[in-house]
């Protein structure tokens, strides 16, 4: 469930910002405002009015718009023949482009959304095409403006710039909600702030009486967290040692910017952090699926910085991807082929150029009875097993040979329970034996339960590292948050 | 959008061989029935028309060997081809690389001076070459430069019609040939052989069968084949798991081009014994044979099927153009239909699509 009884009233004319972890519930909310998932309960009240809104075009009708956190753009076109698109301008199978080019510029003028009506979208930068979305709802006379997470693609002048938009638009009288999980554009940009955890609203409070440890708290929340039965930590030999390590996302902009860290045998490392703060970037650069543009990464006394996929799993590394469909897995081929993915180049998979079946059919029986498979069998494609299954299936291949190094990304995203627990169990049994385990997951739970120390990663550098042991949620929250260790701790002193 | 309540669409997870065979074959009968439409158009009865199609193509031993020789480049071919589009390589320039395996057979037996016992065999090796050569151009560009696959391989194909074109005008152009635009005739160590009164040159469509076999053994049983499979189901776990893109392309596109080069060293060398315009030696067999490979669903081993189905295709073209006085084009009609109602099929293929007139 995305969105459970949740709450939201917001005031007109103002920038109303839902703050939540990744999988709260922001973007389902904004949804079913927007008119693209119908909610199974509840209404929806609009100037005081009931309203019923089935789709995006509804939604446009009650002047809703939305920017999406992907653009919906045609990149072949012109911005004006963008912002038009789906229209129906009165003018037959025409368009007026000298007419809704004035248009368009007369409301890009107004509010700061500087972008030439008839450059084609893809010669725009992200932060011009951004605006072309904006122009499209405003174009559409819209009054309640949702922008999902519009900052995340943005550079700091753009996001400013961005800023400074808004701030007009409300000025002229336009609602807007502001889907984020950054605690700094909450403080700076909104009136009043909903944070979301789990599908629920936890709370509505006015910006100005807040300030961001409360709202990181709000955020992560204070339950207990559930400790899990796990053995003494048995720390044996450094095996990996990550060293000012650089790298560029996909959109080439810096993802890690000198990200430090060290992890043992026997220990688990939790890595924590809101999403899109380097997590991503630093299990591929590990893996070898990224190229770091500088510092260095060791494993075991050996460089291997930027040595292949095939190398790296050559050295022993198992890699348990977050895309357990789009990389962990071929889902059109079967649990049998899917085992032997990484490793049917070697004995007993293959002779020569030859694969030989057999040994695939009883490692997959194997794999099956020990990791608890459910399936028809063996040559049932991955595609059909469920969520927990397919990450059974991931497991066996990444953990078979007992690998020294395992780095494990969101491995319980989206199991049930029973799933959960089981590969909770099967990471924590791995480094019982030996192992060294980086977990990284959005679950702060899952960090802080699983984890034997915890480094929390705020815009690709690690803001610090701490023992499970004695950690604070309040004080992972502010590091999350993008405080360092070392403020965090001289600021509580200070209370104290 | 919704749909009617009368009409229900199902996802199916994993559509059986059953469901697979089912669809082909209900796909090919609604082209036929299209294709009646066009028959009718011309004044033919349609029963008569297919009536004689399938006795021209399959009732005498005349027509049968006709459909025979017709079904060897299509095999050839439609072979290579499943296992370019298994690694999601999409050749459209079979058509070229066959004339490109055409010219280097012919530029062998013209000028090598190669003693009679090697120049079959050589001429064999260079069609392979000249075939791959001309698919490995593309997987270069596509690899290395990220071009797209469909255009180039596709240009590809008017760059060997209009080489082949200079060649037969210009500088192989044969001093007995009186004026035509051809090479003169290989000498007679440079034929094949052929089975006694027909034009079925045997020892390319054993080569066929046999590589269509090795081809399925290829994908099923080997590394490279395991290999070829994960980079067309999933680049994204290819690169995880640490399968080389390059390699694998490179590997499909030797393999397709090869195959349609020696399609082409068995027209010139099987049939016409030189080398002469680009539509006599081919008439689009490098295009009928990506519904070849389409149909067989990228199995090799069901290309032996589904080249002999089209091969009686194409021998029905000269049945309807003699017995029936209809336009040979016609054929290119009814394989366009085909081709049409097979991709539409993919859908029902994929979905479940069940119809309820009940009231509700």
């Amino acid at each position: 469930m995305a969105s459970d009884g949740v709450n939201l009233s917001v005031r007109k004319g103002e920038i109303h910002c839902l703050l939540g972890e990744n999988g709260a519930g922001k973007t389902t909310l904004m949804r079913i405002l927007y008119g693209l998932y119908q909610p199974d309960e509840g209404e929806i009240v609009l100037n005081g009015n009931p309203v019923h809104i089935s789709s995006p075009r509804a939604a446009l009708s009650y002047h809703i718009g939305m920017v999406h956190q992907h653009f919906r753009l045609v990149p072949t076109l012109s911005v004006a023949e963008n912002v038009v698109l789906g229209l129906d301008e009165g003018t037959g199978p025409f368009l007026n482009y000298r007419q809704t080019g004035k248009k368009i510029s007369q409301i890009a003028d107004k509010y700061g959304l500087v972008v030439d009506p008839q450059a084609k979208v893809w010669q725009l930068t992200v932060g011009q095409q951004q605006r072309v979305e904006i122009l499209k709802a405003l174009y559409r006379e819209a009054d309640i403006l949702i922008m999902d997470e519009p900052t995340s693609v943005l550079t700091p002048q753009e996001v400013d710039q961005l800023f400074s938009t808004l701030r007009t638009l409300v000025d002229d009288g336009l609602t807007i909600i502001f889907i984020t999980h950054k605690l700094d554009e909450v403080m700076e940009i909104s009136d009043r702030v909903t944070i979301l955890r789990k599908g629920k609203a936890i709370a509505t409070v006015n910006t100005a009486d807040t300030n961001k440890p409360q709202l990181a708290e709000l955020m992560v929340g204070r339950e207990v967290v559930f400790r899990l039965e796990k053995n003494e930590v048995n720390r044996g030999e450094g095996l990996l040692v990550v060293d000012d390590l650089h790298a560029l996302n996909d959109r080439g902009l810096p993802a890690l910017r000198g990200t430090s860290f060290d992890l043992h045998e026997g220990e688990i490392l939790g890595v924590a952090g809101v999403s899109g703060n380097g997590q991503r970037e630093l299990a591929e650069v590990l893996t070898g699926l990224r190229h770091a543009s500088r510092g260095h990464v060791t494993l075991a006394g050996e460089d291997v910085t930027n040595r292949s996929a095939r190398e790296i799993a050559d050295a022993s590394v198992a890699y348990v991807p977050m895309e357990r469909k789009k990389m962990g897995t071929v889902p059109n081929m079967t649990i049998r082929e899917n085992l032997i993915l990484k490793s049917y180049r070697q004995r007993p998979f293959s002779h020569g150029m030859f694969l030989d079946n057999n040994a695939a059919e009883e490692n997959a029986r194997r794999a099956m009875s020990e990791y608890q498979i459910m399936a028809p069998s063996i040559d049932t494609a991955v595609k059909v097993l469920s969520g927990g299954n397919i990450q059974r299936v991931v497991l066996a291949r990444e953990l078979s040979g007992d690998p020294r190094l395992i780095i494990a990304a969101h491995p319980t995203y989206g199991l049930d329970v029973g799933a959960t627990e089981q590969v909770r169990q099967i990471l924590l049994a791995q480094r019982d034996r030996g192992a060294g385990v980086l977990l990284i997951s959005e679950d702060l739970e899952e960090v802080m339960s699983m984890s034997d120390r915890i480094m929390v990663l705020f815009g690709g550098e690690v803001m610090g590292i701490v023992d499970a042991g004695g950690a604070e949620i309040e004080e992972i929250g502010l590091m999350m948050a993008g405080e360092r260790k070392e403020e965090v701790e001289s600021a509580s002193t200070e209370v104290a | 959008m919704q749909a009617p309540k009368w009409l229900s669409i199902e996802r199916r997870p994993i559509p059986s061989g059953r469901t697979i065979f089912t669809v082909s074959i209900l796909g090919i009968v609604a082209a036929l029935i299209v294709m009646a439409i066009f028959f009718a158009a011309y004044g033919v009865s349609p029963a008569r028309a297919y009536g004689a199609i399938l006795h021209g193509a399959l009732g005498n031993w005349h027509g049968f060997s006709e459909t025979l020789r017709r079904m060897i480049p299509l095999l050839l071919i439609g072979v290579g081809l499943t296992i370019a589009f298994r690694a999601l390589f999409w050749n459209i320039g079979a058509e070229g690389q066959l004339l490109a395996g055409a010219i280097a057979a012919a530029g062998i037996a013209l000028f090598s001076g190669l003693p009679d016992p090697l120049l079959l065999p050589v001429m064999f090796i260079a069609a392979f070459a000249g075939g791959a050569a001309w698919g490995l151009i593309p997987a270069l560009l596509k690899v290395k430069l990220g071009i797209n696959d469909v255009i180039t391989t596709l240009m590809m194909n008017y760059i060997a019609i209009y080489l082949m074109e200079w060649l037969i005008h210009g500088p192989w152009k044969g001093p007995t040939a009186r004026g035509f635009a051809y090479t003169d005739t290989f000498a007679r160590a440079a034929w094949l052989p052929t089975i006694y009164g027909t034009r079925i040159h045997w020892p390319t469509l054993v080569l066929g069968l046999l590589l269509a076999l090795v081809m399925y053994m290829l994908v099923s049983r080997t590394r490279s084949g395991f290999e070829i499979r994960v980079v067309g189901e999933n680049p994204d776990a290819a690169r995880f798991a640490g399968i080389s893109q390059f390699k694998t392309t490179l590997l499909v596109m030797l393999i397709a081009g090869g195959f349609a080069g020696l399609a082409g060293v068995g027209e010139v060398a099987g049939i016409h014994h030189r080398l002469l315009g680009p539509l006599n030696i081919s008439m689009g067999y490098g295009y009928t044979a990506i519904i070849v490979a389409w149909l067989a669903r990228r199995n090799p081993l069901a290309v032996i099927i589904t080249s002999f189905l089209f091969a009686i295709i194409i021998s029905g073209g000269d049945v309807i153009k003699v017995s029936l006085g209809l336009p040979f084009q016609l054929i290119n009609v009814f394989n366009g239909l085909i081709l049409f109602f097979l991709i539409g099929s993919e859908a029902f293929i994929r979905y479940k699509v069940s119809f309820s007139f009940r009231r509700q």
